[in-house]
Parts: C-alpha cells; structure tokens; sequence
C-alpha cells in the first residue's frame, strides 16, 4: 500500500495549500475532508511510513471502538484510510520533523530538519502524542555526552572509524549496527540484558559468529554509570544480572531501546499549551495562531476524549475553516458523498 | 464489581492508595489516578513505558510474564528481577494490596 503513495525525498520547497503535520490516522483522515473541499495536501512524519502510532506501536493489535468497523488492527486502519484518500494525491515527506513554523506574506513556511521547505495557506498539526524519537536511558549525566560520545542513533557511520563502541539492545538496531559497524571500529562491545534477541534470527546468528570468533564482545548486563570528562566517554559502569559491576573502557557508547514520544519542536511555535497539548476552539480546532490548526491526540479542550474518532471529527471542522482561509473568493458549499455528483467526480465514483 | 486496592510508590517516593477496579489493568489504575507513567501504547504491550518494580512480597503472586512481555522488557531500562510492564498486570483477588514501584521514565 505505501509504495503507492507519493513521496518525496528530502529537500527542495513545495508549494500546497495545508501542510499536515503527522500521517497518523488523523491526519490520513484530514486529507479526505480537506480533499472534498479541493484542498491539496503535504504530510509531514518523522516514521518511515504511513500510520502513526497505530504502525509504530500496535499494527497487529486489534482496535474495537472505530465507527463501523467491530474489529480492525492499527495497520488494517491505516490500509484503509490510505485507500479512502487515494482519489486525493497527498504527498508525504517521511523520516523528517517539522522543525520550524514561521509566517509568510500569504501563508505560512514550514521547514523540516531534513532541508524541506513546504509553503502553504494552513497548517494542520496531527502529531499525536509528539515525534517517536528514541528512548535515552535514565542514566545519571548522560546528557553531557550527548552527540559528542553517546549516540542514540547513526548519522554518519564514519563517525565511528577506529573508536571502541559499546552498542546497548537486543533489537534490531542494536544488531544491525554492531555488523555494520565492526569492520571500521576498533572494538565492540555488545551488551544486553539477557541471552536473547529479539531481532532477526539472521542477524542474532551473524553477531553470535562473530562473538564465537572473538571479533567483538558479548556481555550480559546494563549499563548503571558513565565516566568521562569534557564529553568524551572514557568508562561504561555495566553490573550483570549477579549484581557484579565492571568498569569497560570505550569512546562511544550507542543505546538502542526503542522509540518514546515527545512533544519536540512543536512545542516551540508559539501556541497556546495546556500541560503540553495545544490548545484549540472546538468549532474549528484552531489553535491561539490563526491558519494553524490542530487535531487528534495533540490537542485539548474541554471534555476531550483522545480517541480516532475524535480526531476524525476534529478533521471534518477544521477544513471547512482551513477552506475559508484557503479560497477566501469561494462559496462553501456543504454536500454529501451519498447525493452530490460533485463530490463523487472527487472521488472517482463512475 | 469488585474494587481491590493498590499501593503504588512514585517516582519521589511518594505513597498512593489506589481504587483498583477487578480485572483492571495496573497501568489503567495508575494512569486513571494521574501518576506519571507514559504507558504510550495503551496496554498493548509494545512500548515498555509503564514499567515498575513489583514488591519481592507480592512478586510470588502474579503471573509470570509471558515472552511477549520479556521481549518488551528489553527496551525498558533500569530492568531488575521484580521488573514488569504493569499493562500485562490485571487486579484480581489474589493481589488486593498489591504493591509497585514507579520505575524511571526515559526521555
């Protein structure tokens, strides 16, 4: 279904009318609604794909409360709305975060940390509980060696050539990257919580015959305290199941423990927040700035339930206020897909 | 239906008396009450961010996690033997008074 959709690489400037910040179910559905109005849309989601949280977290886990539909799992939903947009042509930028939000002559610039520049009249901000970005664990001055020794993700693999890594996780990201990252690095040392790994049995088989050949480390264990100076890691504290702790001398150290949500730079537009969810009117879920709009899981307001199918009515009201600020010469004009050829031309219903 | 209760101890040490309904999850108890877990995916065990520490007494009581959970347990931190994902906990007669830790949230 997603290598159907129309995507585009990082960078260069786009020019839409609402660019919608996050393709989870919401924002998938807002294309629809925004769609019949003959808005065009731009989608903007740090994940890979389509889907959200329903992709990322549970695409297996059944959902029982979605109008119509007794029993769908998070991917099921996310295949369907895909299929219920597609007369709409969305375009998707993925694996980027809209970092900044600033007001143009006509209309508002929205940039992403990826070089993406996107003009539009309005912006919908769909982004759920924040951007997935990866767990840092809760260890005591990690902080301080943050992007300088203690990586939560690979950029540039060449940033490893000759340094003794200490890769955390039993995933895949923690094995794929100790294969790939062996041949130019010193040393490494993986170290995990127990004897099992849950990445694929081709990669827990590669890592083993390299640990059997003595090509890197394999320990059991957690990483408990960090040593070093100037943000350089010079130490890694790791205690073992038995409670032994040990001291293991490396230059970088690599977590992998999956993805949690924060709010990010959305935080920073300058609208209105209530315990970090934006704030919005509930006729037409705008926010404190006009022409920025936000819907779902993100937003709050009296007696908001953080449920799909509130963001999907939230997506109904705010385009027709995203239509009036979009064709400001246009009449709205209210219609049903049951009756209205018009609608149904949109949709391709021959 | 039956209302059991649950002690939680937060991240400051804190001690909560909860209301815990039979058949409700620990993590919805604690959630519904306000403390501060993430618990992200809603009790679908696939995130790790409503992990606790559960009390060594109570401990011989619960179910044993499952591979699922042990699985997601890894992508937790901090992970110690009484270690669960309160998600995968639902209050039953057997563990009225049941007793956890808030285990550190990361970032």
């Amino acid at each position: 279904m997603s290598s159907n959709l129309h995507t585009h690489e990082a960078g260069g400037t786009h020019t839409t009318d609402v660019v919608i910040v996050g393709a989870g179910p919401v924002g998938l559905f807002a294309v629809f609604e925004l769609g019949l109005l003959n808005l065009k849309c731009h989608l903007v989601d740090i994940l890979n794909r389509p889907g959200g949280q329903c992709a990322e977290l549970y695409p297996e886990k059944p959902i029982y409360d979605i109008p119509a539909l007794p029993i769908c799992t998070g991917q099921e939903l996310t295949d369907a709305l895909l299929k219920q947009i597609s007369p709409f042509n969305a375009e998707y930028h993925f694996n980027q975060m809209v970092e900044g939000l600033e007001k143009t002559a006509d209309g508002w610039k929205v940039t992403t940390d990826s070089g993406t520049t996107i003009l539009a009249k309005v912006v919908v901000i769909a982004a759920g509980g924040g951007s997935f970005v990866p767990k840092k664990p809760p260890i005591k001055g990690i902080e301080a060696f943050e992007e300088k020794s203690v990586f939560y993700a690979v950029k540039k693999r060449e940033t490893f050539r000759g340094k003794k890594l200490l890769i955390v996780g039993g995933g895949d990201s923690a094995l794929d990257w100790t294969l790939n990252l062996h041949e130019i690095a010193e040393h490494i040392t993986l170290v995990h919580r127990r004897d099992e790994f849950r990445a694929a049995p081709d990669s827990v088989h590669k890592m083993r015959a390299l640990a059997e050949a003595g090509k890197i480390d394999l320990l059991f264990g957690q990483v408990t305290a960090l040593e070093g100076e100037n943000a350089q890691l010079e130490k890694v504290m790791i205690t073992d199941n038995e409670k032994n702790t040990t001291a293991l001398t490396c230059n970088v150290l690599l977590p992998f423990f999956g993805l949690t949500m924060k709010l990010g730079p959305v935080a920073n537009f300058g609208l209105n927040l209530h315990e970090n969810l934006i704030t919005v009117d509930t006729e037409k879920f705008e926010t404190s700035v006009p022409e920025i709009f936000a819907i779902g899981d993100i937003n709050s307001y009296p007696g908001k339930l953080k449920l799909i199918l509130s963001g999907f009515h939230e997506g109904a009201l705010m385009a027709q206020q995203a239509f009036r600020y979009c064709r400001p010469g246009e009449k709205l004009r209210f219609q049903y897909t049951t009756s209205s050829t018009d609608l149904q031309k949109k949709l391709g219903v021959k | 239906m039956n209302i059991f209760t649950l002690n939680v101890t937060d991240h400051d040490g804190g001690e909560h008396v909860l209301e815990a309904p039979e058949g409700w999850r620990v993590m919805e108890v604690i959630r519904d009450n306000g403390l501060k877990i993430k618990a992200e995916c809603g009790g679908a065990c696939a995130c790790a961010t409503c992990h606790v520490y559960v009390d060594e007494a109570w401990l011989s009581k619960l179910i044993p996690p499952n591979a699922d959970e042990e699985m997601m347990l890894d992508d937790a931190m901090m992970v110690e033997p009484n270690s669960r994902l309160s998600c995968q906990i639902l209050m039953n007669e057997e563990l009225n008074g049941l007793h956890v830790m808030l285990a550190p949230n990361p970032e």
